[in-house]
């Protein structure tokens, strides 16, 4: 029997078999499901911020960066027994979640190059993405297949 | 004594913050409570140090629909004001400024949104005034910006802005009771840690 693994933000989670990930209300944050398709080994993270680098306190989480959370994931899920070549990415989020002339507080854009950053570093393809605009998804990621299904208030729910 | 976190506050410091919360909340609502003739109470309101997914969840867990109203301010103490309005309290304001309660929260016309905005800069106003009198400072109120969507999306946008240094958020958090059935709406009051501690010295208690 699998099980519901909620991921929370700034947090990522693996699963494998017939899990269920989860992930509530993206606004600019992104969501990143990893699928590798020859172990059903999955992983799915919710990053709220670009870059770790300019953070000079040390004392804050790994798994809120695009830069950080995504190859700590993959190497958990290598640790698993995953097949880094076979591994696939969708993405969500990076919405705008309130629309100011004040373009500093646009995170959402920065968050979704970052993350396409961090997997092209990792030579991860996105093979599908739901990203941008202004409103708030949530994620659902089946380890057993691979699908992904993004809900929200405004435009219902569909599979990418 | 400088604050370096949100979790390093005191007890007595906690206090100032939660009397800060009631004195400009107050000021809101009595705005707020002569724009559309009803008795609107608050409640006790609540210090919370909280990190990202619980503050969430204080509010009223990820995937409530709710109306967020976001109002940076600036000045001596930045950060910023957020009113989370219900389904009620929004058909109860819309009804007030045009005689007829909406459909549904999705279907807003452009009118029906920016009376809304309007309330959002009333209450923002007063809740700043009454602060600014309290400790003699300065406080700007930039626009406010309006959604309606999931809470946990909306939360995102203090937890980025102010959540950077650290994994908490620091809010006042004030529960609006209207007519005494409970429209669960709130008002939440987001300082930056470097303008707590200014707010704090002001208040005589850094």
């Amino acid at each position: 029997m699998g099980q519901k693994l909620i991921v929370g933000i700034s947090d990522w989670k693996v699963g494998k078999g017939d899990d269920i990930l989860v992930t509530y209300a993206l606004g600019s944050c992104i969501g990143t499901c990893l699928y590798d398709r020859t172990t059903g080994i999955s992983g799915l993270s919710h990053i709220m911020l670009p870059d770790s680098t300019s953070i000079i306190d040390g004392h804050t989480t790994r798994m809120k960066f695009a830069d950080t959370a995504l190859p700590d994931m993959l190497d958990r899920m290598r640790a698993m027994g995953a097949n880094t070549a076979a591994i696939k990415a969708k993405i969500a989020g990076g919405a705008v979640m309130f629309q100011t002339s004040n373009s500093k507080f646009n995170i959402g854009q920065r968050n979704i190059e970052a993350v396409k950053a961090a997997l092209a570093k990792l030579r991860i393809p996105i093979i599908a993405e739901d990203t941008g605009l202004n409103y708030g998804r949530t994620m659902t990621f089946w380890a057993e297949n691979g699908a992904v299904e993004i809900s929200s208030t405004i435009m219902g729910k569909k599979m990418i | 004594m400088s604050i370096g976190k949100y979790e390093d506050l005191n007890d007595m410091q906690i206090d100032v913050l939660k009397e800060v919360g009631n004195i400009g909340s107050g000021n809101a609502t009595t705005a707020l409570s002569s724009m559309v003739g009803k008795m609107i109470d608050i409640q006790v309101p609540q210090v919370e140090v909280l990190d990202f997914n619980d503050a969430i969840e204080a509010v009223g867990g990820p995937e409530k629909v709710i109306a967020g109203i976001l109002i940076r301010i600036n000045g001596d103490i930045d950060g910023m004001i957020m009113f989370l309005f219900e389904q009620n309290l929004i058909s109860l304001i819309v009804e007030t400024f045009f005689g007829t309660k909406p459909q549904d929260i999705f279907s807003l016309n452009e009118a029906e949104l920016s009376a809304l905005n309007e309330m959002g800069n009333i209450m923002a106003g007063s809740y700043v005034n009454a602060i600014s009198q309290l400790a003699g400072m300065t406080i700007d109120v930039e626009v406010p910006v309006m959604t309606i969507d999931m809470l946990g999306a909306i939360m995102s946008v203090p937890a980025v802005e102010m959540g950077e240094m650290g994994d908490k958020l620091l809010f006042i958090d004030n529960n609006m009771v209207i007519d005494s059935t409970s429209i669960q709406s709130k008002m939440l009051l987001l300082p930056t840690i470097d303008s707590l501690d200014h707010l704090l010295g002001k208040l005589g208690v850094a």
